[in-house]
């Protein structure tokens, strides 16, 4: 029961915190001071308190986008496990439901964009479909490795069961899915190198062009989304490249959330030593993503 | 409205039977040659007579205010023709007796033709009905060899009983075949497929949900039926079918992709829906050749549930580019847009039905892909070697390109502004049409969020391929996952809500805008300037340009600006049909032109041909 609190609590309390993490990292890197950690906090408070411009040109799918992404994204989060505790749903299967609540959010904010008729975000949706379409393979190849290595069809067993003992047998497996579930976690998140979140003007842009025209609460519930997409996919990269536990509950979550800055931290020093990609490399690096893990599939198999 | 009447009467019965034991067999012994007449309804054509009275009730509703008597000259033969379409499907389902099979099966091919031309003036339509044509002749060609072989094998006409048949394995094989390529052409199985989206878009639109809601899968009973007579089937047909289905699905999608016209788009996704329905049995009869009670279990689930789901949502679609095609004039998605402004229903049924189509959830398609993924997962963790696993990343690839499919036509038809004046100035409203549209949806949505309902209902069928009682609680250690989903899809709406409501209540208090869309200062933007469906696909359909290479004319540029003249023009392409078998055709027919000189309007030739043949023959007898 204190595990769901909890885990409902850092589901929903330290996603804007990552974000404050990763620009804080940059900054480092840049010789700035940047923005403090809690930044995120206040600009979503902010907006939620901000007046809104709707476009003449759009309908009720433009105002449902961003609300049906957040619900989608929020159940998505009750069914991965966080750190070393299982989630609080989980059922044969759930990972299906788990990737297709992903799509579902991404239908809407796509619709959302081509519902104010902006070429830019027509664009910028075009984009995103593209390119998910062309991440969702390696997920599911990643976690069929790893049900098989588990033997169970659930996120919370699939997820707990990494351990430094299934490093030390199947070292090579590993680092490949790791590699792979990196790449999707850049790619899903729309992180440099696949996308540059604090740009929107730049014609190679993909989600912040999505995303112009909504303003106010709108644009505080899209910011918070994305953030929560970055803890939830997060976590699942944190359960399978740092399988420690401690034994104690409550010392496996502030593992956990250690982790979770560890990983905010790496994702900006990423995006600080390197450029965005051309756009016409994006898929061949996700397509190499699906062969890293089809690669661990293989050795699991051998 | 004969057609209502007898869906509905056929609905009780069905419903009786569905209470009862389903088993009803009728037998007429008449004085015909081959045999007597029987009937007989059993689980198999139940689960298929379920979508077929339901489906074809809506379209009869539907095409009350569709193609109204009143002002349609040709009303009383599309009438005419519509219901005989369903009877002969509905006869199809229920004889077992080959011949007359073939009967009501030409039957059904025939009255189809004669609905895709209804608009018979419409050069395209002629040409397509031209080649539905060849299509569906050459595939009755291979059943009437079947039901030879059959006749050969078992001495009579009628049908064998399940599980019945037992011959040599060069027989059973050429039988297998010759009912793929009969049925998997009628089906729209890779490589059959190429009758299907010309077919599909040239009928009227209630005819088009028909004949994808419901002919095609007359294809997959077909193959469903005659797998069933065999005691036991060889294994490669198994692998056979997942390989077909699996390429349909795949290129099936790619091709829609790339499509300007909406219904070809749609229909060129009915050959992906057809893949899936058929990897679905490729794995049950994997599973059934291999002893893995799961991979049988959740194939057959899938594709049976997929048989029914694709049959409601394609048919809301395709009732929806109807009343498009009606207000917007033009089936080309590029000109249309800001539909959802003048006609609010139909946008949102469209919706419903575009996320079933994707399989995303609370709807209905997601229950039936989610069978098939727990079976490919299964074999993952549980095969000691897992090629069926890579089932699951294929789904989530043909899913993704559904998405795209579905985002791109929902996007480009409904949303934004109307990008031509074509589409601007007719008469748009719901109208009377959505009734049917939205009956169907709400099937959509209640079989997503109480899967059980259709799993029940689906369950007889699996039991009469397997013989025994499936429990679906316990299956080896999997668990199928049906009372947690329509817990979390209820979870997923009440948060929907509650955010709706919560965003609703915080914008009044806030200040609140009205103004055009942000064009980076551009002040004079112009419907034009939006992103079309073709660009928004374009990036997909260049990294699959293997089956859908589009032909882009591109203008030659000469100084800095184009000509007026310069246009720029995209055809979509179709690989099969357009590139080897309509080249084909022509050379064969230029060939054969050759022949025409034997034809002159010579009386006294004639009679020499007949006494050269019949000297031939004479000394032939000798």
């Amino acid at each position: 029961m204190i595990d769901i609190i909890i885990h409902c609590t850092v589901a929903l309390l330290l996603p804007p915190l990552l974000l404050g993490v990763i620009t804080k990292t940059k900054a480092a890197f840049a010789g700035r001071i940047g923005a403090p950690l809690l930044q995120s906090y206040y600009d979503i408070f902010k907006l939620f308190r901000k007046g809104s411009v709707f476009s003449t040109t759009t309908t009720w799918v433009f105002r449902a986008g961003p609300l049906v992404t957040l619900a989608a994204t929020v159940t998505a989060a009750l069914l991965v496990p966080l750190g070393r505790h299982n989630a609080p749903l989980s059922f044969d299967g759930d990972m299906v439901l788990f990737a297709y609540l992903f799509g579902l959010g991404r239908f809407f904010t796509t619709a959302a964009a081509l519902d104010t008729g902006s070429s830019f975000e027509g664009m910028g949706a075009a984009r995103e479909v593209t390119f998910s379409c062309l991440a969702e393979p390696t997920l599911f190849i990643a976690l069929i490795t790893l049900a098989r290595m588990s033997g169970s069809l659930r996120l919370s067993t699939i997820l707990t069961y990494p351990s430094p003992g299934l490093w030390l047998a199947t070292g090579a497996s590993m680092l490949l899915l790791v590699a792979a579930l990196f790449i999707i976690l850049l790619a899903e998140n729309c992180r440099i190198p696949f996308d540059d979140p604090t740009t929107h003007l730049e014609l190679t842009m993909i989600h912040e062009v999505m995303v112009l025209d909504h303003s106010g609460p709108a644009f505080g519930v899209i910011l918070y989304s994305a953030a929560l997409k970055l803890l939830v996919l997060g976590a699942v990269f944190v359960n399978v490249a740092l399988p420690v536990s401690t034994g104690d509950s409550l010392e496996d979550w502030g593992l956990f959330v250690v982790a979770m800055l560890a990983l905010a931290v790496g994702i900006g020093v990423v995006e600080s030593v390197m450029a965005r990609l051309r756009l016409l490399r994006i898929p061949q690096l996700l397509v190499g993503a699906t062969i890293l893990s089809a690669f661990g599939m293989l050795l699991v198999l051998r | 409205m004969l057609v209502l009447v007898a869906s509905s009467i056929g609905w009780y019965a069905l419903f009786c039977l569905l209470g009862g034991t389903l088993g009803g067999i009728y037998q007429l012994d008449w004085p015909m040659p081959f045999g007597p007449a029987l009937f007989a309804v059993d689980p198999l054509s139940a689960l298929f007579l379920f979508p077929l009275f339901l489906v074809s009730g809506c379209v009869a509703l539907y095409s009350l205010s569709y193609w109204p008597a009143a002002e349609r000259s040709d009303s009383a033969r599309l009438t005419l023709f519509v219901g005989v379409f369903t009877a002969a499907m509905v006869l199809v389902l229920l004889v077992r007796n080959g011949v007359l099979f073939l009967m009501a099966w030409e039957l059904m091919a025939l009255a189809a033709y004669f609905l895709l031309t209804t608009e018979q003036h419409n050069r395209e339509a002629q040409k397509a009905g031209t080649i539905y044509l060849l299509a569906t002749h050459s595939g009755t060609m291979a059943l009437f060899a079947l039901f030879s072989l059959l006749h050969r094998v078992t001495g009579s006409f009628l049908l064998p009983a399940p599980h019945s048949l037992s011959t040599s394995v060069t027989l059973e094989a050429v039988i297998l075949v010759t009912a793929l390529i009969g049925f998997g052409g009628k089906a729209g199985l890779m490589p059959l497929h190429f009758w299907l989206p010309g077919a599909h878009a040239n009928a009227p639109s209630h005819v088009s949900a028909m004949m994808s809601g419901l002919m095609l899968k007359m294809g997959v009973y077909g193959i469903l039926r005659t797998v069933l007579l065999f005691v036991d089937l060889p294994g490669w047909f198994g692998w056979l079918l997942l390989v077909l289905g699996g390429w349909s699905a795949l290129n099936g999608i790619a091709l829609a992709a790339g499509q300007r016209d909406l219904k070809r788009l749609l229909a060129c996704s009915s050959i992906e829906n057809i893949g899936i329905i058929f990897i679905g049995i490729g794995m049950a009869l994997v599973g059934l050749q291999t002893g893995a009670q799961v991979l049988f279990i959740c194939g057959f689930f899938g594709a049976f549930l997929h048989i029914v789901n694709h049959g409601l949502f394609k048919s809301v679609l395709f009732l929806g580019s109807g009343v498009v095609l009606h207000s917007s004039g033009t089936r080309e998605m590029d000109r249309m847009g800001g539909l959802a402004k003048r006609m609010p229903v139909t946008a949102a049924l469209f919706l419903v039905a575009s996320l079933a189509i994707c399989g995303l959830p609370p709807l209905n398609g997601f229950v039936g892909e989610l069978f098939l993924y727990l079976g490919a997962l299964y074999d993952g963790i549980a095969s000691p070697l897992p090629v069926l696993a890579l089932v699951a990343p294929l789904l989530a690839l043909v899913g993704g390109m559904a998405a795209i499919t579905f985002v791109k036509a929902y996007g480009t038809i409904f949303l934004g502004t109307a990008r031509s004046t074509v589409a601007e100035h007719r008469h748009a409203a719901d109208g009377p049409m959505v009734g049917p549209m939205l009956l169907l949806a709400v099937c959509c949505l209640a079989i997503g969020l109480a899967p059980l309902l259709l799993v029940r209902m689906v369950a007889p069928v699996v039991r009469f391929y397997s013989g025994a009682d499936v429990n679906l609680a316990d299956l080896g250690g999997l668990q199928i996952p049906l009372m947690p989903l329509t817990a979390l899809n209820l979870l997923l709406l009440a948060l929907i809500v509650v955010l709706a409501v919560c965003y609703r209540l915080r914008l009044h208090g806030l200040p609140k805008a009205a103004s055009a869309t942000w064009g980076c200062a551009y002040q004079a933007p112009s419907p034009r300037i939006q992103y079309t469906g073709t660009s928004f696909s374009e990036m997909m359909v260049n990294l699959v340009g293997y089956v859908a290479a589009p032909q882009r004319l591109k203008p030659v540029l000469a100084g800095f600006f184009p000509a007026r003249t310069a246009t720029f023009s995209y055809r979509p392409v179709e690989l099969l049909l357009d590139r080897v078998l309509t080249p084909l055709f022509s050379w064969i027919g230029l060939a054969f032109s050759y022949m025409r000189r034997l034809q002159h309007g010579q009386l006294h030739i004639y009679v020499l041909y007949v006494f050269a043949t019949l000297f031939v023959l004479m000394i032939w007898a000798h």
